[in-house]
């Protein structure tokens, strides 16, 4: 067969599905049927889009007023979403866990916005960006969704610049762009190194409009504790007030998941403190499918961990590299010295010397890899840090490398460096207590983002009917790595432009047979989460909450972190597994359930973080490949570098929960091969 | 380091609170103010009592989470976030008091938490555009002045933390209010609704209850993203030419 005929007439693959022939997590896991996106679109791929709008149905504004939506989360995806359909007309229920929609985490992001509006000149185009992002993603993303991503790319600046957005101008009053890691075009729209925050703050002023106007209603303090299915669809979930305790249900005609990504399961992260996976993970355990949940993006520029004591990492945002130089001393014995005594000779660009063509530009990959491999061996600097040895033994490294503004600031000045860069020095400044315009800033990689979530169709639909998953939380247009700045227009994409357009299509079903609290699904997912809450009341045992997140932080980090191998993800599961059993034996959960407990909201989310770290370790001991971010050892170059094995792990591995692993429950994988028509699978190289 | 925390405690809106008093050891001076008290409440978890009930979430002087009144000072001593403050600031020995934001809109919920909620509202009331998704004209169609583009993104900055409440002998939001006013003024995307929405902005501030601004300067010396005061002068311009004009 030629690979995906069938589905995509007239068109030709250019690949073939792949046959996994390693087996490397027999026993870990049921072999499931393979799947398909049920709704993909057919056609070339520029059509593919605009197509599929004139062809989703319409709802009558008249009718819209009568339908029910439920978002759960108020980032770039979950508020674009909620103004936008409010906009429209539905009735919208918008909840977040903080005290306000504005502080979703989306609000950190720093560096920018992808556009692809070519106002350089400089050979940007529509499918440019796509070609890039499926190259960043190696190969591993889902070609329509990331072509239809690059085209509404240019609607979302237009919207935001509409909003209020203070994009950087030029002097003519035009917007700026700068470039960023992976790519050799500008086409990054930039607020400074706040981007995320004006963005949001967008959205959020959006989605306020429409509470004013009665279409959103919004719940603050509220977590998403499970979800309502009922004859096969989303009906509602399950939220804790979390200032009086109270258990509540709340009904609609679609869930929409906008809950963002899971990157605090390796405790340290650059996630904010209440990221969590708690409301994809209680949908994954009501049957929706959890797709590449190992592809976690460490991103290269954080500043190093200082301590035992650290509670998060924090990101400087990646549009250093654009005049930052990344080196480390070339002699081990140099590493102690301060930097400004190293002459210039006895330093190691280690990105501009390997990769000529790209230099520190380099995908966050690669530039995340190439700095571990520099302290591994021993070539790192700042301060040394104990570390924990797979054997069980301790050893002191510096995990640390320079990224020096020196050159920048001779050939920009310091006002220069200083506009362009601001807070994020000064922020530098304020949490190392060193001046980055005198010394080298020290970096290393984080984790950051991921890009495993909830398996989605093309129409953000994920395999339970009338739950839909945005943003972060679905998995589909960044494959095994994501872009820098590209965070941010998936999220807009899918919040202004996407959802709008697909929930449509489902809606126009409706109206759908009304639900009431006395429903017996409801009472049952009411009482299972009561049931929950009570039982994590009631452990009483020695360890705090955190000593066991923590402590499943380790394990992630060791075994499923930059590296990865068959051996220690085998150990990793083995460790996770008897740490569940302790979580739920021996967790002390302090104060009580009916009042505002952070104690007991982190607890819920720590027992979800356990469950999903063994899938993760799964997932990636499954791929026997190194793609993206995901390194396995055993899968490398001649020199090092990652090797795919597109014959065997070109597929989007979706799995299927299967029970709970400590009595003999094991995750079901169902495969769906990724067939491509408008681009021929590569190796990358930035060499 | 060593040092002696004076924590406010409340149970809840309803109850009395109390402050109490707690010895902690062990503290780096390179840790955050916030996991200053993250250890705190690993110590106070081992020995049986609650933990202190406290905001944060970005932890990296962002998402405007954070609070706390500490040594009397909003976000504390340094101009900027509580999570952005360091245990540096402090001295081995030292006796620190911590409180929740005080101002009466902003009730407390619990030990250091308070309802911002207000903030939300004033939003509600105008601080926005009015933009229909899809409807927007290309980007570039409508060029904004690159000085008044800075001086919109210098104070879009505001991360709603409330610092500016909390340090105002009135409790007024003024510095809050003036920093959205002034950013959505000063971009021509801003104009239609430009007075309307400083009437309906300062309607709603009064109906929360915050206080009218006396030129105290407290808030602007209490933000942590160094908006200036003199967005209360735009906020009151502004408001006097609307009325003026009859909005």
């Amino acid at each position: 067969m030629a690979a995906g005929t069938h589905y995509l007439p007239g068109l030709t693959a250019t690949n073939q599905p792949s046959v996994q022939t390693s087996d490397d997590a027999a026993g870990y896991y049921e072999l499931g049927d393979k799947i398909v996106d049920p709704h993909a679109p057919t056609g070339p791929i520029a059509e593919r889009w605009t197509t599929r709008k004139f062809e989703n149905r319409l709802v009558n504004p008249a009718n819209r007023r009568k339908l029910d939506i439920i978002i759960v989360g108020t980032g770039l995806a979950g508020g674009a979403a909620a103004a936008t359909l409010g906009e429209a007309g539905y009735n919208v229920k918008s909840f977040c866990y903080q005290d306000s929609p504005r502080r979703a985490h989306s609000i950190a992001a720093q560096g920018g916005i992808n556009a692809a509006k070519n106002y350089r000149e400089d050979g940007d185009s529509t499918y440019r960006l796509f070609y890039d992002t499926v190259k960043g993603g190696d190969y591993r993303s889902r070609e329509s969704n990331v072509y239809r991503l690059a085209e509404v790319s240019a609607n979302i600046i237009d919207q935001c610049v509409a909003q209020g957005v203070p994009f950087a101008r030029e002097y003519g009053g035009l917007l700026d762009n700068r470039s960023f890691g992976g790519v050799q075009v500008s086409r990054t729209f930039y607020a400074r190194g706040q981007t995320g925050q004006q963005l949001l703050i967008g959205a959020y002023q959006a989605m306020e409009r429409q509470v004013a106007a009665g279409t959103v209603e919004q719940f603050t303090r509220h977590e998403m504790l499970d979800l309502i299915v009922i004859d096969g669809k989303a009906r509602g979930i399950v939220a804790r007030d979390m200032v009086s305790g109270e258990i509540e249900t709340h009904l609609a005609d679609v869930v929409v998941l906008a809950s963002g990504g899971y990157g605090n399961v390796f405790y340290l992260s650059t996630n904010a403190m209440g990221s969590n996976v708690m409301a994809a993970w209680r949908a994954h355990r009501k049957g929706a499918y959890m797709a590449n949940p190992c592809y976690t993006q460490i991103h290269p520029t954080c500043i190093p961990i200082s301590g035992a004591h650290q509670s998060k990492l924090t990101l400087m945002s990646e549009s250093l590299r654009n005049d930052g130089r990344i080196w480390v001393p070339k002699k081990v014995e140099d590493c102690e010295k301060d930097p400004r005594d190293i002459p210039e000779e006895d330093r190691d660009y280690y990105l501009e010397r390997i990769y000529p063509s790209f230099g520190n530009l380099v995908p966050r990959d690669i530039a995340s890899r190439a700095a571990k491999y520099m302290c591994d061996e021993g070539r790192g600097v700042g301060p040394a840090i104990e570390e924990q040895q797979p054997d069980g033994t301790t050893k002191m490294v510096r995990r640390g490398v320079y990224l020096d503004f020196a050159d920048a600031i001779k050939r920009l000045g310091k006002d220069g460096v200083e506009e362009k860069y601001d807070n994020l020095l000064d922020m530098y400044e304020r949490i190392t207590g060193e001046n980055p315009y005198e010394v080298p800033m020290r970096i290393y990689p984080a984790v950051h983002y991921v890009m495993g979530g909830l398996w989605v169709d093309y129409e953000l639909r994920s395999n339970i009917d009338g739950l839909f998953v945005t943003g972060e939380a679905n998995f589909s247009d960044h494959g095994a790595n994501r872009l820098g700045a590209s965070a941010l227009m998936q999220g807009l994409a899918d919040g202004y432009f996407v959802l709008p357009n697909t929930i449509r299509e489902y809606l126009a079903d409706g109206p759908f047979e009304k639900i009431d609290e006395s429903h017996p699904e409801v009472k049952a997912a009411l009482d299972a989460v009561n049931e929950r809450v009570a039982k994590l009341m009631s452990i009483n045992g020695t360890r705090s909450v955190e000593s066991i997140h923590k402590e499943l932080g380790s394990i992630m980090w060791e075994y499923c972190g930059m590296e990865r191998t068959e051996e220690g993800l085998k150990l990793a599961i083995e460790k996770i597994k008897a740490l569940r059993k302790e979580f739920w034996t021996n967790v002390r959960v302090l104060g009580s359930a009916d009042s505002l407990n952070q104690d007991l909201e982190k607890a819920n989310r720590v027992a979800d973080f356990i469950e999903l770290g063994e899938l993760m370790c799964i997932d990636a001991l499954n791929r026997r490949e190194s793609c993206g971010g995901h390194f396995r050892a055993e899968s490398q170059t001649e020199d090092g570098e990652a090797l795919r094995h597109d014959d065997e792990f070109a597929y989007v591995a979706a799995w299927e929960w299967g029970g709970d692993s400590n009595e003999g429950g094991k995750p079901v994988l169902h495969k769906e091969d990724l067939i491509y028509t408008a681009i021929e699978l590569k190796q990358r190289s930035y060499k | 380091m060593k040092v002696t925390l004076k924590v406010w405690r409340q149970e809840n809106a309803a109850a009395q609170g109390a402050m109490h008093t707690y010895e902690l050891d062990g503290v780096s001076s390179d840790m955050s103010f916030l996991e200053m008290l993250d250890l705190l409440n690993e110590q106070l978890v081992t020995s049986g009592e609650e933990p202190v009930a406290f905001d944060s979430d970005c932890r990296e002087g962002i998402c405007g989470m954070c609070s706390l009144m500490i040594n009397g000072q909003a976000h504390g001593p340094e101009v900027t976030t509580t999570c952005q403050l360091h245990m540096r600031s402090f001295n081995d020995g030292d006796t620190i008091t911590i409180e929740p934001w005080r101002a009466e809109p902003f009730p407390v919920l619990k030990d250091l938490v308070v309802d911002r909620s207000a903030f939300d509202r004033i939003i509600q009331a105008g601080g926005y555009i009015s933009a229909n998704t899809g409807s927007a004209p290309e980007a570039n169609s409508v060029p904004a002045p690159r000085d008044k583009a800075m001086r919109a993104f210098n104070v879009a900055t505001c991360i709603g933390c409330g610092a500016c409440v909390a340090a105002c002998p009135n409790g007024s939001a003024s510095l809050f209010m003036g920093a959205k006013i002034t950013h959505l003024g000063e971009l021509p995307q801003g104009q239609p609704e430009r007075w309307s929405r400083v009437v309906d902005m300062v309607g709603q501030h009064d109906h929360e209850g915050f206080g009218g601004c006396t030129n105290i300067g407290e808030c602007a010396a209490a933000c942590p993203k160094e908006i200036p005061l003199d967005v209360i002068s735009q906020l009151n311009k502004d408001l006097r030419t609307a009325l003026k004009n009859g909005h």
